[in-house]
């Protein structure tokens, strides 16, 4: 790993302003990314900012339509919430199944949205949920968060502080693992709301995307078969040695059935 | 560059010197001796070096020295009182959970987290529970019974 200088941000505040001040910093959250990234060589950061010692960015507030999640939560903290199960079921669901449980420990959903891996969980449950991500700048919609390959529309300067979901009728997270990482091959993301179907596929794009097809046969039918028959292309989908982009695509027509057939 | 971090490890006040980018494990092994938490590939996978930290278990590889500041950290050195082994590791011993052993301290660490939350887990929720413990001996059907018999004594 090559060396750099480590401070604890006080705040979130405090934490924008020192990123302002040296673009070759980074902010550190649970660091079950970003450690990894350093110990192979891949970054060589200035200084690391710490969040881990500030306490208001964790903690889960639920109100009758909301589910709000402070950045620095952990994974496990939101699988083993009582009061996230009760309001948003597939929300917990899937906070459990990322990684292993000592990175659930301590990975947080902050750093995993503001990384945006195109295998990660979370994107999914944001763009199916219709959430809306709140920065030290300002809020911005799921949709337009998550821009490309490990590409948010944060700036440089900017830091997440909390995640809002609003509470849906139902719905639910299917996710094919990789087998040993338990990244998403394919994870698909189904959600029925007051306002709307929404259908987000992660871990078979370069970015989590939604299905605008699948999203309307559900809003006419909500029903495993609606979504049977509709096939996303496979074009520009990831192909690595884990599964081609053909098998891919069809993975999210099965993943969405399945999940469609579990919303809670 | 360096600075000096002071924690509690298995019940000791200590302090270090070291880097911003000293690693956990690398504090505990190479800085205070305790070679019992392992370290079993490069790339936060393996989990033989998982510790406690303020009582939640860790990939000791993924955490900085410096952010154990302040930590109250449990390697495998500090579980036995004496001559006397924790539930764990005696249930470990009693059923063979292990092969070569490297991957047992990990394993023992990891396995007691599960058995603070659940006294009794079933063996599906034992296995879930390993997916971040990799036994390259593959002998994994011992650990998951030692696990189970473990869980049992911490509770009984």
């Amino acid at each position: 790993m090559y060396n750099f200088e480590y401070t604890k941000a006080s705040s979130a505040g405090a934490a924008a302003e020192a990123l302002k001040a040296d673009e070759d910093a980074k902010v550190v959250a649970g660091g079950m990314t970003l450690i990894p990234t350093l110990k192979q060589r891949l970054a060589q950061p200035s200084t690391l900012i710490d969040l881990n010692g500030v306490d208001d960015l964790r903690g889960i507030t639920v109100t009758g339509d909301t589910v709000t999640i402070g950045a620095m939560t952990t994974h496990d903290t939101v699988a083993r919430s009582a009061e996230v199960a009760k309001a948003i079921p597939a929300l917990a669901h899937l906070a459990g199944l990322i990684g292993d449980p000592a990175v659930r420990n301590r990975g947080t959903i902050g750093g995993s949205i503001s990384n945006n891996d195109p295998a990660a969980d979370y994107p999914g449950a944001l763009v199916g949920l219709g959430a809306t991500v709140k920065t030290t700048k300002r809020e911005i919609a799921a949709d337009d968060f998550f821009v490309d390959l490990f590409e948010t529309a944060l700036e440089e300067d900017e830091i997440v502080t909390e995640v809002s979901f609003p509470v849906p009728e139902a719905a639910w997270y299917m996710k094919f693992p990789n087998p040993a990482s338990r990244y998403a091959i394919v994870g698909v993301f189904v959600a029925k709301a007051k306002d709307g179907v929404r259908v987000a596929v992660t871990g078979a794009g370069p970015c989590v995307f939604r299905v605008p097809e699948m999203e309307q046969a559900l809003s006419s039918s909500w029903s495993p078969d609606a979504v049977a028959d509709i096939k996303v292309s496979d074009d520009g989908l990831n192909s690595d040695i884990h599964a081609s982009a053909e098998y891919r695509a069809h993975l999210v027509t099965v993943m969405a059935k399945r999940a469609v057939a579990g919303a809670k | 560059m360096t600075s000096t971090v002071s924690l509690t490890v298995n019940g000791k006040a200590v302090s270090a010197e070291v880097e911003p980018r000293t690693l956990l494990v690398q504090l505990l092994r190479e800085i205070l001796g305790l070679t019992g938490t392992h370290v079993g590939c490069d790339t936060s996978q393996c989990g033989a070096c998982v510790v406690h930290v303020n009582g939640t278990s860790l990939k000791s590889c993924t955490m900085l020295a410096v952010q154990a500041e302040g930590a109250d950290v449990t390697t495998i050195e500090g579980l036995a009182d004496g001559d006397t082994l924790h539930p764990m590791q005696q249930a470990f011993h009693e059923n063979h959970g292990l092969q070569c052993g490297f991957c047992t301290p990990g394993m023992i660490m990891s396995a007691i987290d599960l058995a603070k939350r659940n006294p009794d887990p079933s063996e599906k929720e034992i296995r879930e529970w390993l997916e971040g413990n990799l036994c390259r001996c593959t002998g994994y059907h011992n650990i998951v019974k030692s696990i189970k018999a473990g869980a049992q004594a911490m509770n009984a």
